[in-house]
């Protein structure tokens, strides 16, 4: 456990610094002199004369070359001092509070139903067989083939413009969740369901479980008190590596559904070359990413302890 | 090695649009950014076999164009970082616990994003260039091969037959080339396909968001954002670059045969 934690604990001052140190290198590598730059970034784009360039430039040492600068960069990160948006001129924290419940928002519907989704159509098709497994699991390849954008034209293409069931874009009420929820979900439970029925298959066929119906529990109780903690080992720590798919997933949903979440004001901010916004985005993304593997890695541990020793 | 007949079907598919491509490009009578705003959003006809875009430029020049794109990435990609991971993964293991650490750290550091991100964060330092896609992709991939190659390694490393093989003489290629090769190389096919899907996937996500390649450049995510406002009018327009995405990517699903 302290092993994990320590571990988890390391990648997330990797994801600080990988996000701090790709940033500063846009940050340079754009034309033009970058003490202004930063002012335009701190005081707003109407603030910005050589007087304010010149006291940033003094602040930061920035004519102390690269090395220097990159040090105030990256503690001026560490405070969380994460400027202003190039283009809105507000804060970037106060952006990134406002999209990141958003985020949060999708990413625990868009689980959720993939859960509801992909546990029940796994164990089905474990427990049926064949004919029932092959149409699903040939379904699933279909889905999966897709990437997340296309599956989410096609259902805006159906159900918001031919049958107007929901509205296409944006945000607010319920219905505006369903669309990006249920395009998330499918794209996620195209993969996870295959998980569940290979580790439903495995633990139906082996010999404490025959033995455990042969001793004259029911199919019921047998599945209970053998079988869910079984499954479940593998199919938990299979979330965790699709948290990956699942952050990717969002990047694109919230652009193509205008969802004013995290990936969206990346996307964005990526176009206008929003410098600070793109910052505050990625490193959002990677603490999030690095919290939810946390998250995943000690549920693994509650439901069985014996991997404790292994990690 | 023998494939099995879904990852014949697979290649089949595959080649046939690389062909589809190469002919395109080579004899299609249209040029990638003619345009014709007197024909736009025909229908498919014997001029235009597979009708014309917004500007009344050639569908089936784009969709070549783009399919060309996408299998040069697609390659390059899985060229580049299946040779990467798989000598950094060999040499994880034959070099020492000081190469293996290193290496370990440069690996975790880049498995602490999520790939689109760091894609995207490259991206924007130069927006709509081929090469830094194609460079952050191979960075973000070889980390794959890396890890499966090495796990396997450890084994053959450790077995009775290499090490006589070592004390008999021979060099270190041909005890690679003997005894890790043919332990590693299914895992290497496998990951090659899905590598080559996963290609194809991020460029046109990055191109659906508008920070991948640029107009008037043909690209197949770019090409679903350009089309999109025409789907009433022009559905057969929108359907090519979607079910041509779709098609790509399930071939080199069905290439990897076993499921990652």
């Amino acid at each position: 456990m302290k092993a994990m934690l320590f571990k988890r604990a390391l990648q997330l001052i990797t994801v600080v610094w990988g996000v701090g140190t790709l940033t500063f290198i846009l940050m340079r590598s754009l034309p033009g002199d970058m003490s202004y730059r930063i002012a335009a970034s701190r005081y707003g784009q109407d603030n910005v004369d050589s007087h304010a360039a010149a006291l940033v430039r003094e602040e930061l040492k920035l004519d102390q070359g690269a090395l220097m600068a990159y040090w105030h960069w990256l503690s001026d990160l560490l405070q969380f001092n994460l400027g202003d948006s190039l283009v809105s001129g507000l804060p970037v924290v106060d952006a990134l509070k406002h999209m990141l419940g958003h985020s949060l928002l999708l990413a625990v519907a868009g689980l959720m139903l993939s859960v509801l989704i992909a546990v029940p159509l796994g164990l089905l098709s474990a427990w049926r067989g064949n004919p029932l497994d092959s149409v699903l699991m040939g379904l699933s390849s279909v889905i999966r083939a897709m990437p997340v954008f296309v599956l989410g034209v096609l259902f805006i293409l159906l159900f918001a413009l031919h049958w107007n069931w929901f509205p296409v874009a944006g945000f607010g009420t319920p219905a505006h969740l369903v669309l990006p929820a249920i395009t998330l979900a499918l794209s996620l439970a195209a993969v996870s369901n295959r998980v569940v029925r290979d580790s439903a298959k495995r633990t139906f066929q082996a010999a404490f479980y025959q033995f455990s119906r042969v001793k004259g529990l029911s199919a019921w109780q047998t599945f209970r008190q053998h079988g869910v903690r079984n499954i479940a080992v593998p199919v938990v720590a299979f979330f965790g590596i699709q948290l990956v798919s699942m952050i990717e997933g969002i990047v694109m949903i919230e652009s193509l559904f205008s969802w004013p979440g995290i990936g969206h004001g990346l996307a964005h901010a990526i176009f206008a070359r929003d410098i600070p916004v793109i910052q505050g985005a990625a490193l959002v993304m990677g603490i999030l990413f690095v919290l939810l593997n946390t998250l995943v890695d000690i549920i693994c541990l509650w439901i069985d302890p014996r991997g404790a020793k292994t990690l | 090695m023998k494939m099995t007949h879904s990852q014949w079907l697979g290649l089949s598919v595959l080649l046939g649009l690389l062909a589809f491509s190469l002919f395109g490009i080579l004899f299609s009578p249209y040029s990638l950014s003619e345009q014709n705003l007197d024909a736009i959003l025909q229908a498919p006809s014997a001029s235009h076999w597979l009708g014309t875009d917004h500007f009344g430029r050639s569908m089936l020049t784009r969709m070549a164009h783009a399919v060309g794109l996408s299998f040069a990435l697609s390659l390059l990609c899985m060229l580049t970082s299946s040779l990467v991971g798989t000598a950094f993964g060999v040499w994880a293991v034959w070099g020492g616990k000081k190469v293996d650490n290193i290496l370990g750290i440069v690996v975790n550091i880049l498995l602490a994003l999520p790939g689109l991100v760091v894609v995207l964060l490259f991206a924007a330092i130069a927006p709509g260039s081929f090469l830094v896609l194609y460079l952050a992709i191979s960075l973000v991939q070889w980390v794959e091969y890396f890890r499966v190659v090495r796990a396997v390694t450890q084994g053959v490393i450790q077995s009775p037959a290499r090490q006589s093989s070592q004390m008999m003489g021979f060099g270190r290629w041909y005890q690679f080339k003997r005894h890790i090769w043919p332990a590693i190389s299914p895992s290497v096919f496998t990951l090659a396909a899905f590598g080559g899907a996963n290609a194809i996937l991020t460029m046109a996500s990055l191109g659906f968001v508008y920070v991948g390649i640029q107009p008037p450049l043909a690209e197949l995510g770019l090409m679903t954002v350009e089309l999109f406002p025409y789907y009433s009018d022009a559905p057969w327009l929108l359907a090519q670059p979607l079910i041509v995405i779709a098609l790509m990517v399930f071939s080199f699903h069905l290439l990897a045969g076993k499921r990652a």
